[in-house]
């Protein structure tokens, strides 16, 4: 009720979309109006190669929006398309990186990144290449033989990370994929986030209740409502290609931190009241 | 640097647990030799091995042995192999899951064994009916773990599948299926030790051949030195068993992340 | 509440269907249908014999699920306090779990004899384990946090044990002492079926040697529903116990 005093702002970029989203609303439960209206109508479109980065509060409806793009959900109105075409399942060309541990216990990390590409039909040779890469990429040569269950919290989501970067996603979706790890591991996943992101040229979607983590990564911060999730603002970070954790301590970083937390703490407050 | 030494701890347990087991052995041998323990009512356990081996040597029992081992073996495959079918078809089907769950929880109350008489006027005195009385002892441990197990694997691997764009029997095959297998290979140890104890007892009770039927056989006839040694073997057998299993299941386990 | 119980007995309406037909394929039927060992059942809970035996059977189940129970909990606790100890024991007990424990009844005959004793003996050598690994595994798995929070809160250590401890590991116990009981009664029963001259799993054999089914499946049949109902008992127990 009150998110409709707020002025939506349409996350539009006519120009070079890669994904986009028009009237996209998901409704769950009865649709007689007694259903949980939790996001939408939201319109956004993903520049091709952007880093962009979603905050809201808890329950916002971000996750979501990431489960409509990644074809795991469907819109109860609007419409979604990737690469221009209509997103009807998961759709070739996207990758996504989850906040649960998502690695398989049963395979030694190795597998557990070549497991993608083994089914894929790819050679054997062009396998071991990919997977020695994305392992030496992510820093996991030392444990290629290991299981998951002998890894840390902050290895095991590099191991994900790792099997999805060698499936070479146009389209990387990840949702709060360092939720569960420690202030410092988090840093340093998001400079191996920002690496990767140079060298695949890959766009990317970041779902994050981090707002310093979206202020350093992203070349965009989108703003969400409380539920129904609707975009609040926009925010260009203007951060050149080639950064890093270090440009925290740039004024710029704080800057955005504290108008995203501006922007976001009276809706963070609706849901610490359960309005 | 906490694994190794959790494993040196757990080590230390097992020297610790054999010195228990070979001091109790020990006890009771010197029992029944100063005469503490009569002879007439429990023989020490060097004579039992020595019975044991002297059995097993002259082939007396061979066909007991075959019969005993071979029906448990049957019994447990066969309780795997339904209770894990069953189990998969309930978890498909929630309305008949939820309507048979609350009896499978309380059915190893009932003492199943009672109807073993059932069964021997279905398939007659013999294997068949041991076979029976087996199967439905064990195959409930096997359909609850099956539930179990499926009920238990993380949604994220769920969405995973979904993400590789994996069609239904390649998902069950290569995610549900391994997801799951820690918990299923709990029921299958459960159910091989309810084989054994359906087996073992179903010949104890009424039958003309096994191990179980040769023990009871050796009590009527006062032959405490064979009955002695069977029990022994049988013992044996399930320790052997159950080690081997709890090893495959550790291993299991151990990739189960905390 | 009707649709929680009307699936279940549905499943049991298709099992007594499936008994009528089968006892309708069975060559000369010696099997009994449903009707016959029901009516069978009538006559029974009416023959004072029959209570006779029952009050046979129920006195070392009485006997042997008191001990056990108490032995059990205790035992447990015991191997639960020293963790090394609780290392040492688990694979011992979770073995002798799995033995087919019918094989060590002449054992128990040769020590106690053909009394009521041996059955009472047999009983608790099943009952026992369960509570016993139950009792022991929970108090192992306790959080440290409670303990922790229970010194911080200035307990004492017998404050704690009856306050804390107790509370946290009662659900465990309480499934433990389900299958712990489940088990006494058919440890008194395969107890009774070997070498006894009374009780209910005597009363079986019997009446197997005669070739009396429907004595067999009414005598099985009580007893099934007297477990199930003692079982569902301790089920209401354990869940009024959970939010």
């Amino acid at each position: 009720m009150s998110a409709a005093a707020l002025a939506q702002v349409p996350v539009v970029a006519p120009d070079d979309h890669h994904a986009r989203l028009r009237g996209v609303t998901r409704i769950f439960g009865p649709r007689n109006g007694t259903g949980v209206h939790a996001l939408g109508p939201v319109d956004l479109d993903l520049r091709r190669g952007e880093f962009f980065s979603v905050v809201g509060p808890s329950g916002c409806g971000k996750s979501t929006l990431l489960d409509v793009l990644a074809g795991l959900s469907f819109p109860t109105a609007g419409t979604a398309e990737f690469e221009g075409k209509p997103i009807t399942g998961v759709p070739a060309g996207v990758g996504v990186v989850f906040q649960e541990d998502a690695s398989f216990p049963w395979l030694s990390v190795e597998d557990n990144v070549a497991f993608g590409l083994r089914r894929s039909g790819v050679d054997g040779a062009e396998i071991a290449r990919r997977v020695d890469y994305a392992l030496g990429f992510m820093g996991l040569k030392a444990f290629a033989k290991a299981y998951p269950a002998q890894l840390s919290g902050g290895m095991r989501q590099r191991v994900c990370i790792a099997r999805t970067l060698v499936m070479q996603p146009r389209l990387i979706l990840l949702d709060e994929p360092f939720g569960a790890l420690d202030q410092q591991t988090r840093l340093l996943m998001g400079d191996e986030l920002l690496r990767l992101w140079r060298e695949t040229s890959a766009t990317v979607l970041l779902i994050t209740h981090a707002l310093d983590e979206a202020a350093m990564l992203s070349d965009r911060v989108g703003v969400m409502s409380a539920r129904p999730g609707l975009f609040i603002d926009v925010l260009d970070t203007g951060w050149p290609r080639d950064r890093d954790s270090r440009i925290v301590s740039h004024p710029r970083f704080g800057e955005l931190t504290a108008h995203l937390w501006e922007k976001l703490r009276a809706e963070s407050l609706k849901h610490l009241r359960g309005s | 640097m906490a694994l190794a030494s959790l494993f040196t701890a757990s080590t230390y347990a097992m020297w610790l647990r054999l010195a228990v087991i070979a001091g109790a052995v020990g006890a009771l041998e010197l029992a029944c030799r100063i005469g503490w323990v009569p002879m007439t009512i429990v023989l020490p356990p060097s004579v039992m091995a020595a019975s044991l081996v002297e059995l097993l040597a002259s082939g007396a029992y061979s066909r007991d042995i075959l019969v005993s081992f071979s029906n448990v073996a049957l019994a447990a495959l066969l309780a795997v192999g339904l209770g894990f079918l069953i189990g998969a078809i309930l978890h498909a089907l929630p309305a008949v899951r939820s309507a048979v769950e609350p009896l499978l929880a309380s059915y190893y109350a009932v003492p199943t064994f009672m109807f073993y008489p059932v069964f021997i006027i279905l398939f007659g005195v013999g294997s068949g009916a041991i076979i029976a009385i087996a199967v439905l002892l064990a195959i409930v441990a096997m359909i609850t773990a099956t539930l179990n197990g499926v009920d238990r694997i993380p949604p994220v691997l769920s969405k995973t599948a979904r993400i590789f764009r994996m069609g239904p029997v390649e998902r069950a095959l290569k995610i549900s299926l391994p997801a799951a297998l820690p918990y299923l290979f709990t029921g299958v140890k459960l159910s091989v030790a309810y084989a054994f104890i359906g087996v073992i007892a179903s010949e104890f009770i009424l039958s003309g051949a096994g191990i179980g039927y040769a023990i009871a056989y050796a009590y009527n006839n006062f032959n405490n030195r064979s009955m002695y040694g069977l029990m022994l073997l049988i013992v044996l057998a399930v320790t052997l068993i159950n080690t081997g299993l709890d090893m495959i299941d550790r291993r299991l386990q151990a990739r189960l992340r905390r | 509440m009707m649709r929680h119980i009307l699936g279940p007995v549905l499943v049991i309406l298709c099992g007594l269907l499936a008994w009528e037909v089968l006892h309708l394929l069975v060559a000369n039927s010696s099997l009994p249908s449903p009707l016959a060992t029901f009516v069978e059942m009538g006559v029974l809970l009416r023959d004072p014999d029959f209570w006779k035996q029952a009050a046979q059977t129920a006195q070392a189940f009485a006997v042997a699920v008191v001990l056990s129970t108490v032995g059990g909990i205790a035992l447990g606790v015991l191997l639960g306090m020293k963790r090394l100890a609780g290392q040492v024991a688990e694979p011992i007990l979770v073995n002798l779990y799995s033995l087919p424990k019918v094989t060590l009844y002449p054992v128990v005959l040769l020590i106690f004899g053909l009394g009521i004793s041996a059955r009472i003996a047999f009983g608790i050598m099943h009952g026992l384990i369960p509570l016993t690994l139950f009792t022991m595994n929970a108090i192992l798995q306790l959080k440290p946090v409670y303990r922790r929070s229970a010194a911080v809160m200035g307990l004492t250590s017998w404050q704690t044990a009856l306050r804390v401890v107790l509370p946290a590991i009662l659900p465990q116990v309480i499934t433990g002492a389900r299958l712990g009981v489940s088990l006494c009664l058919l440890g008194v029963l395969i107890g009774e079926m070997f070498a006894a001259r009374n009780g209910l799993g005597y009363m079986v054999t019997h009446a197997m040697e005669r070739g009396d089914m429907p004595t067999v499946l009414a005598v099985a049949l009580i007893i099934a529903a007297v477990a199930l109902a003692a079982n569902g008992l301790l089920l209401a127990l354990d869940r009024s116990r959970q939010p």
